[in-house]
């Protein structure tokens, strides 16, 4: 029996891709493998208004992020209409583009939080990793932030090539003035997806960073909040993606495109309204990409009548297009889903160092900057 | 972790009060608590300015109708939640 559609709750977070612009050249980078050229960014005013009615919508925090949200030449004046507009600020950079004045002009225009990036805790492995060398400077960057007054978020992302750094990072991470520490596992999506093969760790790797991470958590209760993320392919239920499609967050891409999370534009047939063409509100209520998967009507067996449909919501659309070719299907990632054995092949391959030796690709595919282009 | 009773608590660097819809919260990073009531008693008192024993003394008055033991603990409680979330400072 389908249920009607209840009206949409709110969203809390606006996931503002100011720009794909971006000094390095991660690997792992979520961000779509079609990127925006500069030519066509949205300008100071149009971000000035959406970050307006944002608010009026009800959303909380505002993520400047990219690409690299330093590389805008308006970063003040963004963070300054975000924080009027009565937006939490969040900034999510490398750090590399930053000196002491600049960011003490940050925190001047309203920033409430800056997340610093770390590929690793070593400059070899953050250099192979993000094809720049830029370790250095994020250590000159945590230097600076002991001495000023906001809230710091180090955000490291860990796959098989830098497991075995975990201790250096969470020294790094207690010898500086950051009250937050996100561990984030990759999540194979974009550059990812395509780089998967050399990141995704093996079974034994994954335990042992969650073992890690918990014992990290207690020890530093109260001192630092911890956080971690895994990859899903090793759970046996998939996970609620984004809080639900259309739930709880708004992305807007450098061009203005509304979508209800990164990897969207992936899935074919979906029509994305434009911020330049239409107000927040109507885009979230009413827009065909937003509705397409809120509710339950879209949902496929085993999805349809399963009791966990109101909890995981199905899972990652992207993910079921990616790997089952389907974003309507049951996200393979899923004990459940028909496909399960799609995820199955791709663990074993990881699990396997022999087979995995002969299958990875020879080289890592190094996201470009569309600046250069 | 109980909090010292002679500890005076702030919000932490980049933890604000604010107000959406008519709703006051408590923004963090990649976070929102919704104050309403005690709570928002208790966090409007952390202001660097107030022990932890100010403020229970102040809410066991406001909530005079209320266990002051219960009171108590409940604020206590709250402040090692908040403590853990890394929202606020004790000094």
């Amino acid at each position: 029996m389908n249920s009607a559609p209840a009206a949409p709750t709110n969203p809390l977070a606006l996931i503002a891709e100011l720009t794909h612009r971006c000094p390095l050249h991660c690997v792992y980078c979520s961000n779509p493998l079609e990127l925006q050229s500069r030519a066509n960014e949205l300008d100071t005013q149009t971000w000035s208004r959406v970050f307006k009615e944002a608010a009026e919508l009800g959303v909380l925090q505002a993520d400047l992020t990219g690409g690299e949200p330093l590389a805008r030449t308006d970063i003040l004046e963004l963070i300054r209409a975000a924080r009027t507009s009565g937006l939490y600020v969040n900034l999510i950079t490398s750090g590399l583009p930053l000196d002491e004045l600049k960011l003490d002009a940050l925190l001047a225009a309203g920033l409430d939080h800056l997340q610093l990036s770390f590929q690793g805790a070593r400059e070899e492995t953050a250099a192979a990793i993000s094809g720049t060398k830029s370790h250095a400077q994020k250590l000159r960057v945590l230097q600076w932030l002991k001495t000023r007054r906001v809230a710091v978020t180090l955000n490291f992302v860990i796959h098989r090539q830098n497991l075995d750094q975990l201790p250096e990072m969470l020294a790094l991470a207690e010898s500086s003035s950051a009250t937050r520490v996100e561990f984030a596992h990759v999540q194979y999506y974009g550059w990812a997806f395509a780089n998967r093969d050399r990141l995704l760790p093996n079974r034994e790797q994954l335990q042992t960073s969650i073992d890690f991470f918990k014992s990290a958590q207690q020890r530093l209760s109260g001192k630092i909040r911890i956080e971690y993320v895994v990859p899903d392919y090793y759970a046996k239920y998939p996970k609620p993606c984004m809080g639900g499609w259309g739930r709880k967050l708004m992305l807007i891409t450098p061009t203005g495109e509304a979508l209800p999370c990164h990897a969207a534009q992936i899935i074919p047939g979906l029509k994305f309204e434009n911020v330049k063409d239409r107000g927040l509100r109507e885009i979230w209520e009413m827009s065909e990409a937003f509705e397409k998967f809120r509710g339950e009507h879209w949902m496929q067996e085993p999805c349809k009548s399963c009791d966990r449909r109101t909890q995981d919501f199905g899972g990652c659309r992207c993910q079921a297009l990616l790997l089952a070719g389907d974003a309507a299907a049951t996200d393979p990632v899923c004990s459940l889903a028909p496909t399960r054995e799609k995820i199955d092949a791709i663990l074993a391959v990881a699990n396997n160092p022999a087979a995995a030796s002969s299958l990875i690709p020879p080289d890592w595919l190094y996201r470009p900057n569309p600046a250069s282009q | 972790m109980t909090p010292d009773p002679q500890s005076h608590p702030r919000l932490a660097p980049g933890c604000r009060l604010s107000e959406n819809n008519q709703q006051q919260v408590l923004l963090m990073p990649e976070r929102a608590l919704r104050l309403n009531g005690p709570s928002l008693e208790i966090v409007q008192r952390c202001d660097g300015q107030h022990t932890v024993q100010q403020i229970v003394t102040e809410l066991q008055h406001i909530y005079a109708k209320a266990e002051p033991k219960k009171v108590e603990s409940d604020i206590l409680g709250y402040l090692a939640l908040l403590q853990e979330q890394r929202a606020l400072d004790f000094a």
